[in-house]
């Protein structure tokens, strides 16, 4: 079974919203109606993203880490908002997995907002209905767009090759090579959710160099050493042989 | 969580709504047994029947406001086999129904009889429609109660305590009102209601200061480090992905001051539990209406406050991605 989910490398986010911005352009024109934009000129500004970039800082300075954290609907495989739904408006589709709102349906209870342990779900101030990531599913299967672009928005926009989307069910595919080579992890794993997406971890660059690296162990000059030294007038080797 | 008043006064109003009926329906099955003298129909039980129906319609009213799209609350009945929710917005309306049935076989007087047990016991229609009703009336507070407590990431309601004490609170609430009720009409059952209501109050202080206690020492599943999956005990949130508020940071948060939460505490342990028992015990003494009526108005004020806590104490994991609301 498909289950198509994003991967995100928490090692080559640099935090530039692009993804952000190009989620909320492509799916303000989206076919379930514009994404609300509340005050976008004043003092409060608000409105719906499906996809936000926060920023954590790690450690105690000096020894500080940045990082960037996109932050959207993770398609879990075993999704709470959609059981607590009372209309059947949040469903999770059976062919590709996405987890999606059914706009027509939606009474904007908010009852599966409060399920979501991630906070992934926005209420439109403007429909009144519940919204959230669709995994761009206007588009990655519009086949009058060409190929490559046939991905989530965000996947396109970013600009560090951060995102990568893919099939986390298909051990061949890109995401799922990823995961497995790369460390990838679930967020909040304790609540039994298994999200989709997965986050590859911050890693740095080690190597470790032990100190028998440093001298050459197979030296047979050191080797020797390791035994007592002959007395200065004993006869050498080349004086008690002949060769 | 940011408490919603809809929710507030849906689930106070029907609670007391609830109570009220089961305490007239108590009445009515003691006189079935003989054990308390018969009460007149037409002005009691009907009288009754349509307070409860007040409050009932009063609570699913309210209820609409919480909604976005008020005009597609009918579809709210579709998944009764998964969500509580749905199940609450069938069965709230079925025992709406039930009482006014109820009602109706009491105003109308067609109150035929069914079966006698043993000979001495009579049972007719009103009884075994109260039945129904009652049954509906527990399964009602099961749906409000599960709600809240079937979202296991929210732990503060994750407990059975939670349908208790929403089932105890109201019965508490509805008895007070009975008791008033009762001794409006002169009845009789004023002491009776009276008793059960101080029974079911100081039970309802139990179960609310035990789910108190195991709030106080609740410990967390999730914490930042498994919300971002970094492991360290030092992360400071620097950006929260919106230049002012977002959905998450207005859903989630009640908003109010750490001072004024705990005020609201024990503004609503003092108004739910000694206040109306200190009144309904001088009441039933003195046999003054207006302190019975008086009782039931302050505690529902209390279960105002106590509704709007239960709701800002539950801690949702998501705050973890807003540290600096």
């Amino acid at each position: 079974m498909t289950q198509l989910a994003l991967v995100i490398d928490l090692n080559v986010c640099v935090g530039c919203h692009a993804c952000v911005t190009s989620c909320k352009e492509w799916n303000t024109s989206g076919t379930a109606g514009a994404l609300a934009d509340m005050n976008p000129f004043g003092k409060d500004p608000t409105g719906t993203f499906f996809n936000r970039v926060q920023t954590f800082e790690v450690g105690s300075y000096p020894n500080t880490e940045t990082v960037h954290f996109p932050k959207s609907c993770l398609h879990c495989e075993d999704p709470p908002c959609v059981p607590v739904c009372p209309t059947g408006a949040s469903y999770k589709r059976e062919e590709d997995g996405i987890v999606l709102v059914d706009s027509e349906k939606c009474i904007g209870c908010n009852y599966c907002s409060w399920a979501c342990p991630y906070g992934a779900r926005e209420l439109d101030e403007e429909r009144k209905v519940m919204t959230k990531c669709t995994l761009c599913v206007d588009r990655i299967y519009d086949e009058s767009l060409p190929e490559n672009e046939r991905k989530p928005a965000c996947v396109n926009a970013c600009p560090t090759n951060a995102r990568l989307f893919g099939d986390v069910n298909d051990p061949d595919s890109e995401v799922s090579q990823a995961i497995r080579d790369q460390g990838g992890y679930q967020l909040m794993p304790e609540w039994g959710t298994h999200p989709a997406n997965h986050y590859l971890p911050r890693r740095r660059t080690h190597i470790t160099i032990h100190d028998d690296e440093l001298v050459r162990a197979d030296n047979p000059l050191n080797k020797e050493r390791q035994l007592p030294m002959p007395d200065a007038d004993d006869p050498t080797l080349d004086e008690t042989t002949s060769w | 969580m940011h408490p919603a008043f809809s929710v507030i006064f849906l689930t106070t109003l029907i609670g007391a709504g609830q109570g009220l009926f089961l305490a007239l329906y108590t009445g009515q099955l003691y006189s079935a047994f003989k054990l308390l003298p018969v009460q007149d129909s037409a002005n009691y039980y009907v009288l009754g029947s349509l307070i409860v129906l007040v409050l009932l319609i009063a609570g699913l009213v309210s209820s609409f406001f919480h909604l976005g799209r008020p005009e597609r609350a009918w579809r709210a009945a579709a998944r009764w086999q998964t969500s509580w929710l749905s199940r609450e917005v069938i069965v709230l309306p079925a025992f709406t129904g039930a009482v006014a049935a109820w009602g109706l076989v009491h105003y109308t007087g067609w109150n035929p009889l069914l079966f006698t047990i043993s000979d001495t016991y009579e049972i007719d229609l009103s009884l075994v429609v109260g039945a129904a009703a009652t049954l509906l009336c527990f399964f009602l507070f099961l749906c409000t109660g599960m709600i809240y407590a079937c979202i296991k990431m929210l732990q503060e309601w994750a407990t059975p305590l939670t349908v208790v004490n929403y089932t105890l609170l109201g019965i508490s609430s509805g008895f007070i009102l009975a008791t008033g009720f009762a001794a409006w009409q002169d009845s009789g059952l004023v002491d009776f209601f009276g008793g059960w209501a101080i029974f079911v109050t100081i039970l309802a202080f139990m179960t609310r200061t035990a789910s108190l206690i195991r709030n106080a020492r609740i410990r967390h599943k999730s914490s930042l480090e498994t919300a971002i999956g970094i492991r360290h005990r030092h992360i400071e949130q620097k950006a929260q992905g919106s230049m002012a508020g977002s959905f998450n940071t207005r859903e989630y948060f009640h908003g109010a001051s750490q001072r004024n939460f705990k005020y609201i505490k024990w503004v609503f342990l003092v108004l739910v539990f000694p206040l109306p028992l200190m009144l309904l015990s001088i009441g039933l003494s003195a046999q003054a209406i207006s302190l019975l009526i008086a009782a039931f108005l302050i505690q529902y004020v209390g279960l105002l406050a106590e509704r709007w806590f239960f709701f800002a104490q539950a801690n949702h994991p998501q705050n973890l991605y807003y540290q600096t609301v």
